[in-house]
C-alpha cells in the first residue's frame, strides 16, 4: 500500500499535481464536446461493417497493369509538381530573403538602420509571413478556380507557401551567423550582392543547402495532399479510388505513396550529408 | 610541349568541385524535366484577359462579409478547429510515448527486440499525411471534426514517436545505470531517470507539432472533417468569395496566434 508507507516516502509534490491533473481534465471537457468526441461510434455493428468489408477490400492490392502504368505516371507527376514548385519558391524566395536581411544594410552600419529600409523589410517579412500563413491546400483551392483542374494550381500552390517558408528561414540563417565578414566588406565599399556572395554565402551555403533539400522532401509529401482538391497527381487518384470503394487501388496507391516518401527521406537524408 | 599549369587546385577540393557540379547538374535535369512533363497552364496567366479576369477575381474577395449570424459560425468552426489540432496532439502525445518506449534502447544491455517492428510502424503512421488519414477514416467515423482529430493524431503520433524515441536514446544513461544497478524496475527507471532529462525536449518538439498541427485542422474540412476548412470548401464551392474571405482571415488569425502562444511558452520553459 503506497499511502500507508512512512511520510517520508510520500511524494511532496502530490498536492500539486493533484491540482494540475484537476486543471488538465476540466480543459479537456471542452476540447473533448467540440471535436464530438465518440469513439464507440466504430463500434457500431452498422460502421464496423462497412468498416470491416472496406478494410478487407484492401487486400489483394490491385496489380493490374493498365493501373499500374497510371500509378507510375501520376507518382512521377507528384514528384514533377513538387520539384517545379520548388523551382519557382526559390525564384521567389531568394530575393526576397536578401532583400529582408539585416545583415545586409548598408544604412545599419552606421548605428541605425534608416527608416525607409527599415519599413522595406518589415513590410517584406510581413509578406512572407502571409505567404506560409495560408495553407498550400487553400492556395490550391483559389488556383483551382482561376486556372482549372491540373498541375499548375499545385505547382503555384507550392510556389507560394514554399516561397514564404524559404525565404523566412534563409533570412533567419543569413542573419543568425557571424555578420563581421558582410560589414567588413560593405564598409570597405563593396556592395550589398558581393557581400552575400563573398561573406554571406560561403559560411552558410551548408546549412542553406540542407533546408531546402529537406523543403523539397516535404513538398512531395504535400503535392500528394494536393491532389485532393484536384491539382493531378496521386492524390487525385487516391480519392478517385476513395470515393469507388476500390480498397485494392487504394492500397496499391498508399503503398506506392509509403514507399515514395520513405525513398525522398532516404535521398534527402543522403543529400544533407554529402552537403555538410 | 605545353607549359606546365601554373595553378591547380588541391585533388580533394577538384573532386568535391566535380561532385558538387554532378549534383547541380542532375538537380537542373530534375527541374526540366519536370517543367517539360507538366501540362503548366502558363497561357492562363500570360494573357491580359487572364490578368483582368484574376483582378476580378481577387477583386470579389473584398469586402469580406461580416453578417453577425455568419461571424458565429465562422468562430464555432474556429474553435472546433482549435480543439481539433489541442486534442490531436495530446493524443499524438500518448501515443507517441506509447510507441517511442519500445522504439527505443535504454541501456546499452537492452536487447530491444521490439525496436525495428515499432520503428516500422512509426515510420508508416508518419509518411501518410493528415488528410490522407482522415480520408481513410471518415469511412468507419464519419464526416466531423472526430474523424479530422483522430487522424492528426495518427501522423503527429508516428512523428513524436519517433522524435521521442531518439530523445530518449540519446540522454545521458548514468542516472538510469545507477537506478538500475538497485535494481529497481524498467518502468520507474523511466518514470524517474529518462523522462526528467527528456522533458523539456518532449514538450518543446509537441509545442513545435502544435503549431503544424493548428495549420493542417485549418484544412481538413475541406475532405470533410469539421472545422474552417469545411465551411471554406463549402462557401467556395458556391462561389461566395466575400465569406470565403471572412474565413482566410479566421484562419490567418488562429494560426498566427498560436504560433505567438506556442513562441512564447516555449520561451517561459527554454
Amino acid at each position: 500500500m503506497a499511502t500507508a508507507a512512512s511520510p517520508a516516502l510520500r511524494d511532496p509534490a502530490w498536492l500539486p499535481r493533484l491540482g494540475w491533473i484537476v486543471v488538465g481534465l476540466v480543459l479537456l471537457w471542452p476540447l473533448l464536446q467540440a471535436t464530438e468526441f465518440r469513439p464507440w461510434v466504430f463500434v457500431q455493428p452498422d460502421n464496423l461493417r462497412v468498416s470491416a468489408q472496406f478494410i478487407g477490400s484492401f487486400v489483394p492490392p490491385a496489380t493490374d497493369g493498365e493501373f499500374l502504368a497510371l500509378i507510375a505516371r501520376e507518382t512521377w507527376r507528384t514528384v514533377a509538381i513538387a520539384t517545379a514548385g520548388m523551382a519557382l519558391a526559390l525564384l521567389l524566395a531568394v530575393p526576397m530573403a536578401l532583400a529582408a536581411t539585416r545583415v545586409l544594410s548598408v544604412s545599419a552600419l552606421g548605428g541605425r538602420m534608416a527608416r525607409a529600409p527599415f519599413w522595406l523589410r518589415q513590410m517584406l517579412r510581413w509578406l512572407l509571413i502571409v505567404l506560409r500563413s495560408v495553407p498550400e491546400l487553400v492556395w490550391a483551392l483559389v488556383f483551382v478556380r482561376v486556372v482549372g483542374l491540373g498541375p499548375t494550381a499545385g505547382v503555384l500552390a507550392i510556389a507560394l507557401t514554399y516561397a514564404g517558408m524559404l525565404g523566412k528561414v534563409y533570412a533567419e540563417i543569413l542573419e543568425s551567423g557571424d555578420p563581421h565578414p558582410a560589414q567588413t566588406l560593405l564598409r570597405n565599399g563593396g556592395s550589398r550582392l558581393q557581400a552575400f556572395f563573398y561573406a554571406l554565402l560561403p559560411g552558410n551555403a551548408a546549412e542553406l543547402s540542407s533546408y531546402t533539400v529537406y523543403r523539397w522532401e516535404c513538398a512531395i509529401r504535400s503535392s500528394v495532399v494536393l491532389g485532393f482538391v484536384g491539382a493531378g497527381g496521386l492524390g487525385q487518384q487516391l480519392i478517385v479510388s476513395l470515393r469507388m470503394f476500390e480498397g485494392g487501388e487504394v492500397a496499391t496507391i498508399l503503398l506506392v505513396f509509403v514507399l515514395l516518401v520513405a525513398l525522398a527521406d532516404r535521398l534527402s537524408a543522403a543529400l544533407r550529408r554529402a552537403i555538410a | 610541349m605545353t607549359p606546365p599549369p601554373r595553378f591547380a587546385l588541391p585533388a580533394a577540393q577538384r573532386a568535391a568541385r566535380r561532385r558538387v557540379g554532378l549534383l547541380l547538374a542532375a538537380l537542373a535535369a530534375l527541374v526540366v524535366a519536370s517543367f517539360a512533363t507538366l501540362d503548366l497552364q502558363w497561357r492562363a496567366f500570360a494573357s491580359l484577359d487572364a490578368l483582368r479576369a484574376m483582378a476580378a477575381f481577387v477583386g470579389e474577395f473584398f469586402p469580406p462579409y461580416t453578417g453577425a449570424d455568419f461571424l458565429q459560425r465562422v468562430a464555432l468552426a474556429a474553435w472546433q478547429t482549435l480543439a481539433m489540432s489541442a486534442l490531436g496532439t495530446l493524443l499524438a502525445v500518448g501515443l507517441g510515448l506509447l510507441l517511442a518506449l519500445p522504439a527505443s534502447r535504454m541501456h546499452a544491455g537492452d536487447p530491444a527486440r521490439a525496436r525495428l517492428p515499432t520503428r516500422l510502424v512509426l515510420n508508416v503512421l508518419r509518411s501518410v499525411p493528415e488528410l490522407v488519414w482522415a480520408a481513410l477514416l471518415l469511412i468507419s467515423a464519419g464526416l466531423g471534426p472526430f474523424a479530422g482529430t483522430l487522424a492528426l493524431a495518427l501522423h503527429t503520433g508516428g512523428v513524436l514517436g519517433r522524435l521521442f524515441a531518439e530523445a530518449i536514446e540519446n540522454a545521458p544513461g548514468g542516472p538510469g545505470d545507477a537506478l538500475r544497478a538497485q535494481g529497481v524496475g524498467k518502468a520507474r527507471v523511466f518514470a524517474w531517470a529518462a523522462l526528467p532529462q527528456v522533458l523539456p525536449q518532449l514538450v518543446s518538439y509537441t509545442l513545435y507539432r502544435w503549431e503544424i498541427n493548428i495549420r493542417a485542422a485549418a484544412v481538413m474540412g475541406i475532405v470533410g472533417a469539421g472545422g474552417l476548412g469545411q465551411l471554406l470548401s463549402f462557401h467556395m464551392g458556391l462561389f461566395h468569395m466575400d465569406k470565403t474571405a471572412t474565413i482566410l482571415a479566421a484562419m490567418l488569425v488562429l494560426v498566427i496566434a498560436v504560433d505567438a502562444l506556442s513562441d512564447a511558452l516555449r520561451r517561459r520553459l527554454g
